[in-house]
């Protein structure tokens, strides 16, 4: 163990601002694509069901 | 070869009828330059130093933005379709085209360099090293442009495309060419740089033909 | 028989199926490989002498630089193959992959800054490897608005992999010359990599963490791949199948 306590650990030896701005800012891009890619998911689903049911039913007449 | 020199003819003839593309590109590389004095201030001891790598630099804006006319004028009229089914090698006709280019609009501007050079109070020496390493830098550019022009023919923005394609691959050209009059300035001998700018070259000749003209298989498919 | 099997895998409709399955054993992989490696960066390595606690940065900053670094030759290969042998598939994995690429070499360029400010004292110095990743990011970028700008697929993977494999070529040829620049207007005093007293448990750190980004990049080229696929085959029977299946 590193740290004596929790407030030490969060402290970094005085570097906190970096420290931490590097892995937050790190992890916060990579949960941002992540919720890019779910989103460009939903919305690709959603066209293609349109698409789908707007053959349908040209198909049905 | 024939088909060689004819290319090389008819090339060089159509950029003579259009002078004035030539005089563009080589104003821009002026009027650039000179713009840089005006942004930083007129310090004799700051131009000197700057002076190597804003004319570099310049030169090679200029050449990216003449890249546009390499294929445009002949995939627009069909010409380039007819150069893909000849049975020439198209590398070779690839590097006929990219040496007229070079001719038209980059020669103009290494022979201008030396006198923006002396704006920047170059020394003599340095004037040569600089001449020197545009003559042996500035066929890699339009070579490595080449392969830019060609993946990018017909697409619409492609002019600004072509810059983040090919400004990237220039950046070595960039070093060293600029690094060989840093370096006869400061006294070391530009003798390592120019070699290595010599070897660029070589590896350019030999490896950008193909490129491009598989480049152009894929654009005219 | 290979051959027949390869063949049916490098079938878009096949891997779609595939690439689903395999999406969440990397996702969770990659989440326990992060958290082994954080509670290496940060319970187990010790504080350095010289850097002080500013030096664990290093445990994100150098495994993005290698997966940077990593993506673009993989995403080459791809490219490569893809060209060389007509597969659509390959083509389809090096555009899935130039995203996260771009990304890890932009997560190495700011924590690279946020590790200069302490230690050099600027938020920027023009040091060879974070100019080489500068460039890097450039070259992902070009590779990424070319495939963008092309509307026809075809024409845009092929014309992809070309600048995906003159990028692989130049990289050397850009790294050398950067670092030829730098030794020249004298380099940066303190390296990033240079490893200190403790290597051996810093380089265990670094390279769970680097394990943890590979599957994370992994898992969401998988899913972005799958993407792609839905996108071009949208006219394929399979694809309508599949839809009707969800409903």
């Amino acid at each position: 163990m590193n740290w004596g306590s929790f407030s030490a650990f969060l402290h970094m030896g005085g570097y906190a601002f970096y420290v931490w701005s590097s892995f937050g800012l790190s992890f916060l891009f990579l949960a941002l694509e992540l919720l890019l890619l779910s989103s460009r998911r939903r919305t690709l689903l959603k066209r293609l069901g349109q698409i789908q049911r707007l053959n349908a039913s040209r198909g049905s007449k | 070869m024939n088909m060689l020199a004819w290319i090389l003819r008819r090339d060089l003839l159509l950029a003579m009828r259009r002078k004035s593309d030539v005089l563009t590109t080589l104003f821009f590389f002026v009027i650039m330059v000179s713009l840089f004095p005006l942004g930083v201030g007129p310090e004799p001891q700051l131009l000197k130093a700057m002076g190597p790598g804003v004319l570099w630099v310049a030169a090679l804006l200029a050449s990216m933005l003449s890249l546009g006319r390499l294929f445009a004028a002949d995939y627009a009229d069909g010409t380039l379709e007819q150069m893909l089914l000849c049975p020439e090698s198209l590398a070779l006709i690839v590097l006929a085209k990219a040496a007229v280019h070079w001719l038209a609009s980059e020669l103009p501007l290494v022979l201008m360099a030396p006198l923006l050079g002396l704006q920047f109070g170059l020394p003599g020496d340095a004037l040569w090293v600089l001449t020197l390493s545009l003559l042996l830098g500035t066929p890699v550019l339009s070579l490595v442009g080449a392969i830019g022009a060609s993946l990018t023919l017909g697409l619409r923005g492609g002019g600004v495309l072509v810059s983040l394609l090919v400004l990237p691959l220039y950046i070595p050209v960039l070093i060293f060419g600029a690094g060989a009059v840093d370096a006869s300035t400061s006294g070391l001998g530009a003798g390592g740089h120019l070699s290595i700018l010599g070897a660029l070259l070589v590896l350019a000749l030999l490896a950008t033909p193909k490129a491009v003209a598989a480049a152009l298989h894929i654009s005219l498919e | 028989m290979s051959k027949i099997n390869l063949y049916k895998f490098a079938s878009p409709a096949t891997f779609y199926g595939l690439a689903g399955q395999m999406i969440p054993g990397f996702a969770v992989l990659s989440a326990i490989l992060f958290a082994i490696g954080l509670y290496i960066s940060f319970f187990v390595a010790p504080t350095d002498a010289q850097q002080g606690e500013a030096y664990r940065i290093i445990f994100i900053h150098v495994p993005a630089a290698w997966m940077s670094m990593f993506i673009y030759v993989v995403m080459a290969v791809y490219a490569g193959v893809g060209l060389a042998f007509n597969t659509r598939l390959s083509a389809m994995m090096a555009q899935a992959l130039a995203p996260t690429g771009a990304l890890f070499a932009f997560i190495a360029l700011f924590t690279g800054s946020f590790w200069g400010k302490p230690m050099w004292g600027t938020w920027w110095v023009w040091d060879a490897r974070l100019t080489s990743q500068l460039i890097l990011f450039f070259l992902y970028i070009g590779f990424i608005s070319l495939q963008s700008a092309i509307d026809d697929p075809r024409r845009s993977d092929r014309a992809g992999a070309l600048i995906a494999l003159v990028g692989v070529i130049n990289v050397p040829i850009i790294y050398f010359s950067v670092k030829w620049w730098n030794t020249l207007h004298q380099g940066a005093s303190i390296s990033l990599t240079k490893a200190p007293s403790m290597a051996h448990t810093m380089l265990a750190g670094m390279l769970i963490m680097a394990v943890a980004c590979w599957t994370y990049t992994i898992a969401v080229a998988l899913f972005r791949v799958r993407l792609i696929i839905l996108e071009r085959e949208r006219h394929a029977t399979w694809v309508s199948e599949l839809l009707e299946d969800a409903k």
